[in-house]
């Protein structure tokens, strides 16, 4: 299939990185969050960048999925496994409930009640001390262990995420290039158009919505029994800002450009020590560059770049082919 | 009448907030017909097709379909029962490529791979200009080729009625002709046509019947040729 040529290239990529680089802490370590922003930002951008519906508050089912790894292994002994899934069927089954009344929103309309989501849930998290911990957070999250294989180095992790990431890379790119993806991408373009086609909005928009908050309930348990630690810090408002802030530096549906929005952000702060301070006001910064000079992101931005490039040298060659070509537009 | 109509609306009225737009709207479509809705611009001929592929709500009156009642129908299940609607101003899937808009008119059908590209054949023969642009995005095609799309798309969702809104709108003398002669073609070939027109003139030139509607209420009905002569009409709509 030609759409998965890119995802041999990252497949192959991904898994080479550590045997060239061994013990490198920018591949084992950042290399790591990295793959696990990328896994939020491709889900993200199933929801934002190709269905449309803008969600702050992404942090949000991260947090439920980290929590509800971390308080059932913690504090009532579960096994890791069973406490995913468990963390898996409590955000499917919020995430479904929302669904219907938020996704009615549109626009700005939409941003504020998922701002508000995200809000909720890490207010939720802080305040329940009890079973959170609340402000202080939850240590002690054991280990996953496959078959008798513990994961307890940072090179195992670094192949246990990035395999969950490519997973859910191909797991995108098939649903993007299926039926159900051109719904989705039907429904960006217009909603009433889309219901002419016959295309269930309501249905279609929940299901995105609920496949987005899952897998990114799983990146949160990873997440969780990767630090051992988890507290309400890393599911704020500011991280579901960071996650949208991937997706359009990237590119809007792209999932490649999610990818590299996720991998350049998250190895922007490391390279940028001294401004540690100011990381919120640089991805602002960050977010309106973009908006003004590359609106279609980097990924398409360059890759349209090189298309032209390409362009003007055969129109040296031969006759122009050139089409009017209409720039995507960055959805609201 | 030798059968039930394909369609048949009853007293249908429909409001967007507390203004009414349809005042008990009654037409018949009966199968195998190309009818015309002629009328100016705000006598709610759009908001008819609309409220028809239930992306409008009804307020009252009924609307039915081969004789179940669609009046409350989900948009969705409206298209899959067999009314496709090819809306005013085009509404192609602009970023998306004319095959996968094409395809996307084929969203209710579940089948194997090789009816789809049979059918999407069909199309390409009926519009040869879409299949050598069918790798663009449909954004950058021109009024004429969207239009083309657009009735394509709905073609896809093998219509048992067709709705088509203004499919003139917007476009060249030459090209209007063009849709008109796909348009009769279609209903030749066995598709029922509710076509909705600003254009008095090239609707009832092809049509079977026509509707004439005012400010959501319908004054006149008559054969296509009776309208086309009658004095009223013609001062009204016809600009002569």
């Amino acid at each position: 299939m030609s759409y998965l040529r890119g995802f041999y290239l990252l497949t192959a990529a991904a898994l080479l990185l550590p045997l060239v680089f061994p013990d490198n802490y920018y591949v084992t370590v950042v290399g790591v969050t990295a793959a696990l922003h990328a896994i939020l930002a491709v889900s993200l951008n199933l929801l934002m960048g190709y269905a449309g519906q803008i969600s702050l508050g992404h942090a949000g089912f991260f947090g439920i999925g980290a929590y509800a790894s971390a308080i059932l292994t913690t504090r009532y002994g579960w096994n890791p496994w069973p406490a995913i899934l468990a963390g898996l069927v409590l955000t499917g089954i919020i995430a479904f409930a929302l669904a219907r009344p938020i996704l009615r929103l549109k626009g700005h309309y939409l941003a504020m009640a998922t701002l508000g989501l995200g809000i909720i849930i890490n207010i939720v998290l802080v305040q329940t001390g009890e079973l959170t911990g609340g402000p202080d957070g939850l240590g002690g999250i054991p280990t996953l262990s496959l078959f008798g294989w513990n994961v307890n180095s940072d090179l195992r992790w670094y192949i246990v995420i990035v395999c969950v990431m490519l997973l859910v890379v191909w797991l995108a790119l098939n649903i993007i290039n299926s039926r159900s993806g051109r719904a989705l991408r039907a429904l960006h373009g217009s909603e009433v158009a889309a219901e002419m086609m016959g295309i269930n909005t309501t249905a279609t928009k929940t299901g995105v919505f609920v496949l987005a908050a899952l897998i990114a309930s799983l990146a949160g348990s990873l997440f969780a029994y990767q630090q051992s630690f988890v507290s309400p810090d890393s599911f704020s408002f500011f991280f579901s800002i960071e996650l949208v802030t991937m997706v359009v530096l990237g590119g809007m549906a792209s999932t490649y450009g999610a990818i590299m929005g996720a991998v350049i952000l998250t190895f922007l702060p490391e390279l940028l020590v001294v401004f540690e301070e100011y990381e919120v006001m640089i991805f602002g910064a960050i977010l309106m560059l973009m908006m003004i000079f590359l609106p279609q992101g980097l990924f398409v931005g360059i890759q349209s770049l090189l298309r032209r490039v390409g362009r003007n040298r055969s129109e040296l060659a031969g006759p122009d082919t050139g089409e009017p070509e209409e720039s995507g537009r960055g959805a609201a | 009448m030798p059968s039930e109509p394909l369609l048949k609306i009853a007293e249908l009225t429909s409001h967007y907030g507390p203004i009414q737009a349809l005042h008990g709207i009654s037409l018949e479509v009966n199968s195998g017909e190309l009818v015309a809705i002629v009328g100016a611009n705000g006598a709610g001929k759009t908001t008819l097709l609309l409220t028809l592929s239930g992306v409008q709500k009804a307020s009252g009156g009924s609307i039915s379909f081969d004789g179940t009642e669609i009046t409350r129908m989900a948009s969705h299940k409206i298209v899959q029962s067999g009314i496709c609607h090819v809306p005013e101003g085009r509404q192609v899937f602009a970023p998306l490529e004319v095959e996968d808009n094409l395809k996307l008119g084929a969203y209710c059908f579940r089948d194997d791979k090789r009816r789809l590209s049979e059918e999407l054949e069909r199309i390409y023969q009926l519009f040869p200009i879409l299949k050598e642009r069918r790798k663009q995005p449909a954004g950058t095609l021109s009024g004429g080729q969207q239009q083309m799309l657009a009735i394509g798309r709905a073609l896809l969702g093998r219509p048992r009625l067709l709705l088509l809104d203004e499919p003139s709108m917007g476009l060249a003398p030459l090209l209007v002709e063009e849709i008109f002669r796909v348009v009769r073609e279609l209903n030749d070939s066995g598709v029922t046509v509710l076509l909705v027109e600003q254009n008095a003139n090239a609707a009832l030139g092809i049509a079977d019947r026509g509707y004439v509607l005012e400010t959501g209420r319908v004054i006149l009905t008559a054969n296509a040729d009776e309208l086309l002569a009658d004095e009223a009409v013609r001062k009204a709509y016809l600009g002569h």
